[in-house]
């Protein structure tokens, strides 16, 4: 018996026939039944598809993506109530990132907060806390110590988001669209229309560590087809190639970006992933925000760092992290070869003490101890353009 | 894909040649996708029938090599240590380990060419 009849609710993009008439490995992905990495027949696989995103350009159905919208008087405040960054920076059509926590301080989800209008928000966040994160925006909204004057929609089956990523992407979507993309800045976005269709939300913003933008489309399978396919057949000369989430794991690896379940969860706080820059205590009080004033007096127990394979091996997520006299000190978050840097790479965490950069750690593989040392992170960033 | 039929394969998707040689078939490495990482026992180790003797990993998982018979290691191939992408490239031709055989009878209960492309055509058909 297959996973699909085992799990009834398992859900598809309106991309889904598409991946598996290109010949796509199909895996289930927090409840999505989603391409991991597409046929060699086609010049794919996961090295192949994250060899294009950090050379030329690759595209990924990112449909299974949610999107919150929240709009009205008091959108701003609702905003800034429910999330760790501070959106009141934000001028219309910039996006940062951010996270949703709960009153300890730990991940809710981290999401991308755009501003799209004057009161007008977008929240993207993972497929995976989908109705979680609803459900939690929504009621912290209407239940603050009185309700804020601000709707709050689920949109996430209205669009089907594709990613167009790596250096090449900014000129294959400019083929496709009246919109001058060369304006837009990174986590910025941008409306105009894309492959006929009009008024198309396009952002400068990714999971690959790499340059590229986000389009949201409407989601009926015909148009999400159409608009797939266009995007591929323009993106012929850069060699553009589908890409699935293999190559998004390793890709966001690499740069180092936090998936959730990983390195953030219901059990981590902000300073232990690391994610201090993107938290804002000086602002007005948000949700969080008091466990984190203490959890920060107190100081973290363990720390996310990056970890670079000595001897061969491969740490994958969960393996034990020992220091060098073989005391378990950690675990891994995620670990995976590098394609782009030829390297076996991971996050992990351990405790403060033996987290600086050239310590000596060892990683258990299947009863092995193998050795490993704390890097810099992140692994991976994308050179500047001139 | 046609399997040789110099070879005989296991439901685990492994092959191992009459002279006691063995491999990973086309099918595995299709579904494991790009071979990054392949562990081998070391020379005069035992390997026991239905026994994992090995592993290889792709980019995204890691996976057992179970041995199609018993013996003993005679030889591996090393240059699979720097050139793992092998596998992918040329799975019929790219072995893993060469054993003594202990018994050369356990052959008969293994997968002839035919029979493995039955089972692998009826495992995808599900």
């Amino acid at each position: 018996m297959s996973v699909v009849e085992a799990n009834p609710v398992v859900r598809k993009t309106a991309l889904n026939a598409v991946h598996r008439q290109m010949g796509a490995k199909m895996v289930e992905f927090n409840g999505w039944d989603m391409p991991v990495e597409y046929p060699a027949s086609i010049g794919c696989g996961i090295v192949a598809e994250h060899m294009a995103v950090r050379t030329g350009v690759g595209i990924f159905d990112v449909s299974h993506m949610g999107d919150i919208r929240l709009a009205g008087r008091e959108a701003l405040a609702a905003v800034q109530h429910i999330s760790m960054n501070d959106a009141s920076r934000l001028a219309i059509g910039q996006a940062q990132y951010s996270a949703l926590l709960y009153p300890q301080g730990t991940f809710v989800d981290d999401v991308i907060v755009h501003r799209l209008g004057e009161d007008e928000y977008l929240l993207v966040i993972n497929a995976g806390t989908r109705e979680k994160d609803f459900n939690w925006v929504r009621d912290n909204v209407r239940h603050n110590t009185r309700p804020f004057d601000c709707k709050v929609e689920h949109l996430s089956d209205d669009f089907t988001q594709i990613a167009i990523q790596g250096p090449k992407g900014v000129d294959l979507l400019q083929k496709l669209t009246d919109a001058n993309l060369s304006t837009v800045k990174f986590y910025w976005v941008t409306r105009g229309t894309v492959c006929g269709l009009k008024n198309i939300l396009m952002g400068r913003t990714g999971y690959t560590a790499e340059d590229g933008f986000e389009i949201y489309i409407p989601a009926d399978e015909a148009t999400s087809a159409r608009v797939w396919r266009q995007v591929l057949e323009a993106g012929k000369e850069f060699g553009v190639v589908p890409c699935g989430l293999g190559a998004r794991n390793t890709l966001r690896l690499e740069g180092c970006l936090s998936l959730y379940g990983h390195e953030i969860s219901d059990t981590i706080n902000v300073w232990e992933a690391g994610l201090d820059r993107f938290c804002k205590m000086e602002k007005a009080d948000f949700i969080g925000r008091a466990a984190l004033e203490g959890a920060k007096a107190v100081g973290v127990k363990k720390t996310l760092v990056g970890l670079e394979m000595v001897d061969r091996g491969i740490a994958r997520d969960g393996y034990k992290v020992l220091d060098d006299g073989g005391r378990e000190i950690g675990y891994v978050t995620s670990g995976s070869p590098a394609p782009f840097l030829k390297k076996n790479i991971a996050l992990a965490y351990v405790p403060p003490g033996q987290a600086a950069v050239g310590t000596a750690v060892k990683v258990e593989i299947r009863g092995q101890r193998v050795k490993a040392q704390v890097v810099p992170t992140p692994f991976y960033k994308r050179p500047k353009k001139a | 894909m046609s399997y040789p039929s110099d070879r005989k394969y296991t439901k685990e998707h492994e092959w191992i040649t009459a002279d006691g040689t063995i491999g990973i078939t086309h099918h595995a490495q299709d579904s494991l996708g790009d071979i990054v990482f392949v562990e081998l026992p070391k020379v005069g180790a035992e390997i026991t029938a239905g026994k994992t003797f090995g592993t290889v990993e792709s980019v995204k998982a890691v996976s057992d090599l179970y041995a199609p018979v018993s013996g003993t290691v005679t030889a591996t191939n090393e240059a699979l240590a720097t050139a793992p992408e092998q596998v992918n490239k040329d799975a019929h031709g790219a072995w893993m380990v060469k054993i003594n055989l202990k018994n050369p009878a356990e052959l008969n209960a293994l997968l002839s060419a035919a029979d493995y492309e039955k089972f692998v055509s009826e495992e995808a058909g599900h």
